[in-house]
């Protein structure tokens, strides 16, 4: 099973990896993406994510084919969340199934960089002091986020 | 001339002020030329030395040719995960 989606619920990443799950797997490897208190020293409130979401789940189709041909993956699964999240709320799963640990591990680390590099999801981080801005990664003070 | 939609989202649709941008067209047009246009418009001052453009929500170079039907979507620096 390879599936994708941008998702307006809460993300349940045990309900992915038992829709995922089988016998002839030895390994499920799980990414959660989860919504920090601190972005460059400041206080983080929330995180309001919006995406071009037709765009968006055809890159996320275009990765996961890549993906699951580079590393032999015949089920993935991935959900992103867009909306207001509040913190520790899970923004991005990826679930990879394989029947040894490293493919799978290398192909959840594969989909989340590329996610980061051309999916057109956008966040506007809320901070404690009543000030928001758009994340702009080209811009980074260095600090990863994520 | 004809005229194209260009598709605006988060801090580019902050910045000139809506979600959609009409944008004269000659044919022949490239990407280049649409995004050479919209640097005119009020806001565009937010756009970097070479903003990311999708047609039919694909990225697309600076030198493909953009047609009036075309989906075309100016991409902000992308910050998902």
């Amino acid at each position: 099973m390879i599936r994708v989606a941008i998702v307006t619920r809460a993300i349940d990443p045990a309900a992915i990896i038992a829709s995922i799950a089988s016998t002839g797997y030895g390994a499920i490897s799980l990414f959660a993406g989860t919504v920090r208190d601190t972005s460059d020293g400041r206080g983080v409130s929330a995180i309001d994510y919006s995406a071009y979401t037709s765009m968006a789940e055809a890159e996320l189709k275009q990765i996961v084919a890549e993906a699951a041909d580079r590393f032999g993956i015949t089920s993935l699964i991935v959900e992103h969340r867009i909306g207001v999240l509040s913190l520790g709320e899970t923004s991005v799963a990826i679930a990879a199934a394989h029947a040894h640990r490293a493919p799978a591990f290398d192909c959840t680390r594969y989909v989340i960089e590329e996610i980061k590099k051309r999916v057109p999801i956008w966040k506007m981080e809320h901070y404690i002091d009543g000030t928001r801005e758009w994340v702009d990664p080209t811009k980074a003070s260095g600090v990863a986020s994520a | 001339m004809s005229t194209v939609t260009v598709l605006l989202f988060a801090s580019y649709a902050e910045s000139f002020g809506g979600a959609t941008l009409e944008i004269p067209l000659n044919s022949g047009d490239t990407v280049g030329d649409l995004v050479d246009s919209l640097r005119s418009l009020p806001g565009a001052s937010i756009l970097p030395d070479s903003p990311r453009v999708a047609v039919n929500q694909k990225f697309a170079s600076y030198d493909q040719t953009v047609h009036a039907r075309d989906e075309i979507a100016l991409i902000p620096p992308v910050a998902g995960g």
